[in-house]
């Protein structure tokens, strides 16, 4: 019995059934609940801020040297990209609001390329401070003059990052399926709330990249 | 299922088609996105760690009964008194009041059918079992068990030994597995935490967005607002603790000197991290109690609550405060006197709305028709209780003398107090007055009675000597002591039977009445105010047959019952 009230029913463009909660106030609780969601992800990311606040302040010479082995030119460039992917996520919540399920696919693409882009680039500046030794269990790394204080400025530019690439994984993935369910004509005026959770989410994700880019990259 | 397919008798008790019985098999249960289900869940759950967390606190204190016991290795002291707090926290008191009562009661008190994301909070319940499963994995010495199922043993068994707190660098050089125990521990952490948000998020998102037709903001249950005010610290405290563990890990992996100061870490940065989460973590366990404590007394005492407005901002306030107070758990850890000063104004700033609930709480039994039952004498034993956590509680935030009480045993009889006698009596206070809302049985009154004797007297012979021990100098968590302190740590064995008697009782006599019993809880068994007492006993699947209409407040008691609708038969 319970399973039948709690199902899903129609299909195209029209909003769940709940037996809880009428569709327009789902609506406005699953957003509401998406921002406090991004609220913790915030404080989880301003934890690691303020451990590189403390660290830099201390260790304020090596870090203005260690950032200098970054290269700002490949974090711009993912800056760029991820602030345009932000924007086609932006245009796919307008289209799944005028009932344009292809336009929720084809922005939402965009977004996830840009995404496998970022990536890639991320990819590329990791192996590069491999081969220079800036990596842990590398012989420079494990070798006495590479001081702890560079080791905590790249440890925490690798944790920052790392776990800003799996934010981006994650996003990644919602993006892909959002996209399977426009491509099945879910949504409509009537009902966008993936669409619009989705592209949260995905905002979110640049934002914490607008503040982790200047920050490792520009110090010195 | 249309209302013709509730048969509720003319006391509000419903036999057939009730929420415990609409489904069966194990299937319906393990997988129900039914609030009141997934409360019992937790509950069953719950109950379990806390036996287990409860036989460590026994093994502890039957250590204690002499200064040079041998009843236990100084080695495995250390673990029980780990595991022990690791239960008693992180398993049983944390999502405790929340996930329990909370869960169940939430959407009845707000006239609505569930919470607001009813699969979340099913979610929540399976990755809190899973938080439960790591967590003894991380317990148990994991490496050193792999390395002895290879048959290359590395040293020798060590569980965590690190005590709830996991403070670096000791937790991540610990045992077989040089710390691996510690930071499979703190995932364990991190995912409970996980479960934790994911129910304070539920919550916020339900109370702002299912109440009932005219039930505004400041006709809310003082319940339902210290959930409310408890969600928040949940939503906004736990992140930080799960960020701990990934530094954690990096500091392992990678060799990132964050905490270690070997590697240019710094370890007071780990206890600042740790307690930005545990202290609010403290108000998380204790707030809900508060909320059961202000519904409890104005039913007992036939008296509106005193000073609504004040109980509820002082919920939120006390979660406001709780924010910015983490630093006087480490006023011996080296921090600059301005900071202590700091830390030390904003703990006593603490006592300011706690001290407002008791008064009120105190000024609503006034001149009340006081009647003794048992949740009545859990809610009585809660204000007394309290004064003497809160008034211990000045003595520790004041800088001079927490210099000297620090990590003596006034510290663990205060939190004893604070949590035990505040959270725990709290739960079962609550879980005795909705016991029949719940079950649709009545308890015994009379054993539930004496099994509060047992806990109260219990609790206070327990934890009174240890306040004097803590003056006397005993330092917490030794396990060997001097002979001088043998008469007290004695009388503090005695009073641990009494209390573990006491709780086994209370809990058997509430398993057994729901069992047993063959009388039938009415819907309304207090002739209580409130919406949850409008719902049939046990409710329906979707809690109330009719949407509930608000007639009256839910404290307007002192009127006559026929004014109240409460002369005769309450129906659902």
């Amino acid at each position: 019995m319970a399973e039948s009230v709690y199902s899903k029913v129609g299909g195209r463009g029209a909003p769940p059934v709940y037996h809880h909660i009428d569709p327009i106030n789902a609506y406005h609780a699953a957003k509401f609940g998406m921002w406090l969601f991004l609220a913790t992800e915030i404080l989880l990311f301003s934890v690691l801020f303020t451990a590189f606040a403390i660290y830099n302040w201390a260790y304020f010479e090596s870090f203005q040297h260690a950032a200098t082995k970054l290269d700002w030119k490949l974090g711009g460039l993912n800056t760029l990209i991820l602030l345009f992917s932000s924007c086609t996520a932006a245009i796919a919540v307008y289209k799944a609001q005028i009932n344009d399920n292809q336009g929720v696919v084809k922005n939402f693409t965009v977004s996830f390329i840009c995404g496998l882009a970022f990536l890639v680039i991320k990819y590329f500046e990791y192996s590069a401070k491999y081969r220079h030794g800036y990596f842990p269990g590398t012989e420079l790394w494990n070798s006495a003059e590479f001081s702890t204080q560079y080791k905590n400025y790249f440890g925490l530019y690798y944790v920052m990052t790392g776990l800003h690439a799996l934010h981006v994984l994650i996003g990644m993935g919602v993006l892909l399926w959002v996209i399977f369910l426009a491509r099945r004509e879910r949504f409509s005026e009537k009902y966008y709330t993936p669409v619009e959770l989705a592209a949260l989410y995905w905002h979110l994700v640049d934002l914490i990249w607008i503040f982790l880019f200047p920050l490792l990259y520009l110090i010195d | 299922m249309g209302a013709a397919d509730y048969q509720v008798d003319e006391k509000g008790h419903l036999e057939k088609n009730n929420y415990l019985n609409c489904e069966k098999g194990l299937k319906s249960w393990l997988f129900t996105i039914d609030h009141k289900r997934i409360a019992l869940l937790y509950l069953g759950a719950m109950i379990l760690f806390f036996l287990v967390g409860g036989l460590a606190a026994v093994l502890i204190r039957l250590h204690l009964w002499s200064s040079d016991s041998k009843l236990l290795s100084p080695d495995m002291y250390n673990v029980l008194f780990t595991l022990h707090g690791v239960l008693m926290i992180f398993l049983f008191i944390v999502p405790g009041i929340p996930a329990v009562l909370g869960n169940f009661l939430l959407p009845l008190m707000i006239g609505a059918k569930d919470v607001a994301f009813p699969r979340l909070n099913l979610f929540s319940f399976w990755i809190y079992l899973l938080g439960a499963l790591i967590g003894f994995i991380g317990l148990l010495d994991p490496v050193w068990l792999v390395s002895k199922i290879k048959g290359s043993a590395i040293g020798t068994w060590m569980p965590l030994d690190t005590g709830w707190t996991f403070y670096t660098p000791y937790s991540t050089s610990t045992g077989a597995g040089s710390g691996w125990g510690t930071i499979i521990m703190t995932f364990a952490a991190f995912v409970l935490g996980f479960s934790s948000i994911l129910t304070g998020l539920n919550f916020i998102v339900t109370i702002h967005r299912l109440r009932a037709p005219g039930l505004t903001w400041f006709k809310l249950p003082v319940f339902v607002w210290s959930l409310y005010a408890t969600s928040i610290i949940q939503v906004l405290a736990t992140p930080v603790v799960g960020i701990t563990l990934l530094l954690l890990i990096a500091e392992k992996v990678l060799g990132v000197g964050i905490f270690d100061p070997e590697k240019g870490g710094d370890p007071i940065l780990y206890q600042h991290f740790f307690w930005f989460y545990s202290h609010p973590v403290v108000y998380i366990m204790v707030l809900p109690a508060f909320g059961i404590i202000g519904e409890i007394i104005p039913i007992f005492s036939r008296k509106p609550i005193f000073g609504y407005s004040a109980v509820v901002f002082s919920s939120v306030g006390i979660a406001a405060v709780s924010f910015i107070v983490w630093a006087h758990h480490m006023y011996t850890a080296g921090m600059s006197p301005f900071s202590q000063a700091f830390f030390s104004a904003t703990t006593f700033g603490v006592a300011i709305p706690t001290a407002i609930k008791v008064f009120n709480w105190v000024s609503t039994m006034y001149k009340g028709a006081i009647s003794f039952e048992a949740p009545m004498l859990y809610a009585m034993a809660f204000v007394f209780l309290f004064m003497i956590a809160g008034t211990t509680g000045i003595f520790l935030a004041t800088l001079g003398l927490d210099i000297f009480y620090h990590d003596t045993y006034f510290v663990v009889a205060h939190f004893h107090y604070t949590i035990q006698g505040g959270a725990v009596i709290g739960l079962i206070a609550g879980l005795h007055l909705w016991f029949p809302k719940i079950t649709g049985k009545m308890y015994n009154k009379k054993l539930a009675i004496f099994a509060f004797w047992l806990i109260f007297i219990g609790f206070n012979v327990t934890f009174l000597p240890q306040f004097i021990l803590g003056v006397q100098g005993m330092p917490r968590r030794y396990a060997f002591y001097i002979p001088e302190f043998e008469p007290m740590h004695r009388l503090s064995t005695i009073g641990m039977f009494f209390n573990a008697i006491g709780y086994t009782l209370a809990l058997l006599n509430l398993a057994l009445s729901w069992v047993f019993s063959k009388e039938k809880a009415p819907a309304n068994p207090y002739k209580a105010l409130g919406l949850e007492w409008q719902a049939p006993s046990p409710p329906p699947h979707d809690n109330f047959i009719n949407t509930p209409i608000v007639t009256v407040g839910r404290y307007d008691y002192g009127k006559p019952l026929e004014d109240l609708g409460l002369k005769g038969g309450v129906s659902g």
